[in-house]
């Protein structure tokens, strides 16, 4: 059943959302301490592998909703990255108008229908999406990202009962980076328990994959999606990431203590886009050539978002009572 | 469906009918809608005219809020039924943090046309659990519209534009007034954000909403027997409230009564009252007031409930204090309930 990644543009694909995650974010937290980016923000560096892999997988007529670490899931979703910088600047040209900030981003016209701050909020909301779907007998999928610690919260499990009893169009994205903010898993889980067997034991067809290997998850996803799209009901994938930042901000925390230096190095040596550029340059034609063009083109992008973002307008104060009613 | 005469459970289930095939977009769930009960006859026939968009639903009723709001999002107009308000506290996360808050903070760019149906329980024992008012909590969170229709009629007409509303509403039905009855009306002017007049009056305004508009009105009519003319305001919207009705009628009569089925602290009731006393001082003959329930929970036991709630007797001695002064325990003896506390009276069946 192994869809292997032999397509010359999902390969393209993948590397050029690596590189656009990473870059964007690494420019975040370089210009964070300026102050101008005023709302809490919460990075996906380190993570980047399995947004990535999913990227060609989906198509715009496919539906997305996030958590508050939503970046990386907007952008390999299509959302366009100067309005999302321009959204954490808090600007008028923001992909929600400078009223969400970071943790609230929307792209409708790519299918991103909204990530929201409150851990597990748009676990249900993403699965009546795929209801939507089913009812209105619609070709896309619904895809709900998730990281571990919403697996803790009774409405994932709720939710999950529900994408079962209805055999929905679901995809549970779960990436378990082993922390809710300090907290590790072996404070939240009992120990041996695997969270891909718990969900599976709901009802969920349930597998697990290492999520900084970007070959592999492209591979799995394809599979599922391919399942999910021929109707055969929700799947949920748990892969193993790790962030390298803080929970929230744009500063390295391992001096507080709460994990090893160890574990981060352990992390850091199997991190998914150097991985995946030798296994282009093994597998593929790509050369180290087509990886600075690219990068080039990925960094002109960033700047040109931040630069959007710096001198577009702050929304009109006049304008704080719109749309309380539709 | 015009000029019928229809219990207000009726009323619901007609407004659904019609909304359903009127409109492929609406879908019903919640818990026992297609059970052999029908939420209190509300639903009935739904799951057989409409078998793709009417369903029972597990119980779990924070996801299942989410559910609707995601289906919401991709076009559709769900309508969520809870037998009980009380069972709908699990679902806060999904009212307040994404429901209410879609619209404003995606700037506009997409939202939540969901309506929620909840019961208020009131006697036999419902108890702490079962009988929460809770209006004012949903009152009180931007985006969201937050109906409680006394009759019929208005039931009928808000719940047919509360589905058509492209915002979330929450439409709070009174338990004690499903059996009550009343003719429909199209082309009916009751409508979501305005108050209705019910009765005109010079010397004293009383608002009231849901189950208490029943016994304001019979309060009132004791009342004219003492020549104390009431002007009676059946509020209808608790969010957003019609400020230019209420404004309107304390200009012209210098005293507003508030009556609220929730608890005081906090109360529309007393929203309401600071609202007037800001905006309509100059116009006041006496402080505004309220009648709302005591800020302690319902118990269950038929000893403990006897003095809970209060009624037309209450209400029309507190006018009377507010307008002459003393009042002769007597003299509004005759709105004193028959019979058991706990159950509607006999004067409730309506119509009114």
């Amino acid at each position: 059943m192994t869809q292997l990644l032999n397509n010359e543009a999902h390969q393209l694909k993948v590397l050029k959302t690596l590189y656009l995650i990473r870059d964007l974010e690494e420019e975040i937290a370089k210009r964070y301490p300026e102050g101008k980016m005023r709302c809490p923000t919460h990075l996906s560096i380190g993570q980047e592998g399995v947004p990535s892999a999913l990227a060609p997988l989906l198509f715009s007529y496919d539906l997305a909703v996030s958590t508050h670490r939503a970046h990386a899931h907007y952008l390999a979703k299509g959302g366009c990255p100067k309005a999302m910088i321009a959204e954490i600047y808090g600007k008028a040209t923001g992909c929600s108008g400078g009223r969400g900030g970071s943790m609230h981003l929307i792209d409708e016209s790519v299918g991103f229908k909204g990530s929201t701050a409150i851990v597990g909020n748009t676990i249900p909301i993403g699965v009546g999406l795929a209801l939507s779907q089913q009812i209105k007998s619609e070709q896309g999928i619904s895809v709900v990202f998730v990281g571990d610690g919403a697996l803790e919260e009774g409405v994932f499990y709720e939710s999950a009962n529900f994408a079962a009893l209805k055999k929905l169009p679901v995809l549970f994205v779960c990436e378990n980076n082993l922390y809710s903010v300090y907290s590790p898993l072996k404070n939240r889980q009992p120990e041996g328990r695997k969270l891909y067997k718990m969900v599976e034991a709901i009802g969920i067809k349930s597998t697990h994959a290492d999520g900084n290997n970007v070959v592999e998850c492209y591979e799995i996803l394809q599979e599922k999606i391919n399942l999910i799209r021929a109707g055969s009901g929700p799947q949920f994938i748990e892969f193993d990431t790790y962030r390298w930042r803080e929970h929230c901000g744009p500063n390295y925390d391992n001096d507080l203590g709460y994990r090893t230096a160890q574990e981060f190095d352990n992390w850091k040596v199997r991190e998914p886009i150097a991985r995946y550029e030798n296994w282009l340059l093994e597998n593929t034609l790509f050369t180290q050539n087509h990886f600075s063009q690219i990068r080039g083109q990925v960094t002109g992008l960033v700047q040109e978002s931040f630069e959007f973002a710096e001198s577009s307008p702050f929304p009109d104060v006049s304008t704080v009572n719109d749309y309380i009613y539709r | 469906m015009s000029c019928k005469e229809l219990t207000m459970a009726q009323a619901v289930n007609v407004a659904l009918t019609e909304s359903m095939e009127m409109d492929e977009s609406v879908i019903c769930y919640g818990l026992g809608v297609d059970d052999p009960l029908r939420i209190f006859g509300t639903t009935a026939n739904l799951s057989e005219n409409f078998p793709q968009r009417v369903f029972d639903m597990p119980t779990c009723e924070n996801a299942m809020t989410g559910v609707g709001i995601g289906a919401a999002l991709n076009g559709l107009k769900p309508v969520m039924v809870h037998q009980r308000l009380d069972f709908f506290l699990l679902a806060m996360d999904q009212l307040v943090n994404a429901a209410a808050k879609w619209h404003y903070m995606f700037n506009g760019q997409s939202n939540v046309p969901i309506v929620i149906r909840l019961m208020i329980g009131r006697g036999w024992g419902q108890g702490p659990t079962h009988s929460q008012n809770l209006h004012a909590w949903f009152a009180h969170i931007p985006g969201l519209k937050v109906v409680m229709p006394t009759n019929p009629n208005d039931a009928y007409h808000m719940l047919k534009q509360a589905i058509q509303d492209p915002n979330p509403v929450i439409f709070i039905e009174h338990r004690w007034l499903h059996g009550q009855v009343g003719l429909i009306e199209k082309g009916s002017h009751s409508s979501i954000g305005k108050a209705k007049l019910l009765k005109k009056g010079d010397d004293i305004t009383i608002i009231a909403m849901s189950y208490l508009t029943v016994e304001a009105i019979r309060a009132s009519e004791a009342l004219s027997k003492n020549s104390v003319n009431v002007e009676l305001i059946d509020l209808m919207t608790v969010k957003p409230i019609d400020w230019e009705t209420i404004y309107e009628s304390v200009e012209k009569t210098g005293r507003l009564l508030v009556l609220d089925t929730g608890a005081e602290t906090g109360s529309v009731a007393g929203e309401i009252v600071a609202k007037v006393s800001e905006k309509c001082f100059a116009h006041l003959k006496a402080a505004p007031s309220r009648l709302a329930m005591p800020d302690i929970p319902e118990p269950t036991s038929y000893g403990l409930t006897k003095q809970f709630y209060f009624g037309a007797k209450e209400i029309a001695e507190k006018v009377h204090g507010m307008l002459l002064e003393n009042v002769d325990s007597s003299l509004y003896r005759e709105l004193d309930t028959e019979g058991h506390h706990d159950i509607p009276g006999s004067h409730f069946k309506g119509p009114f």
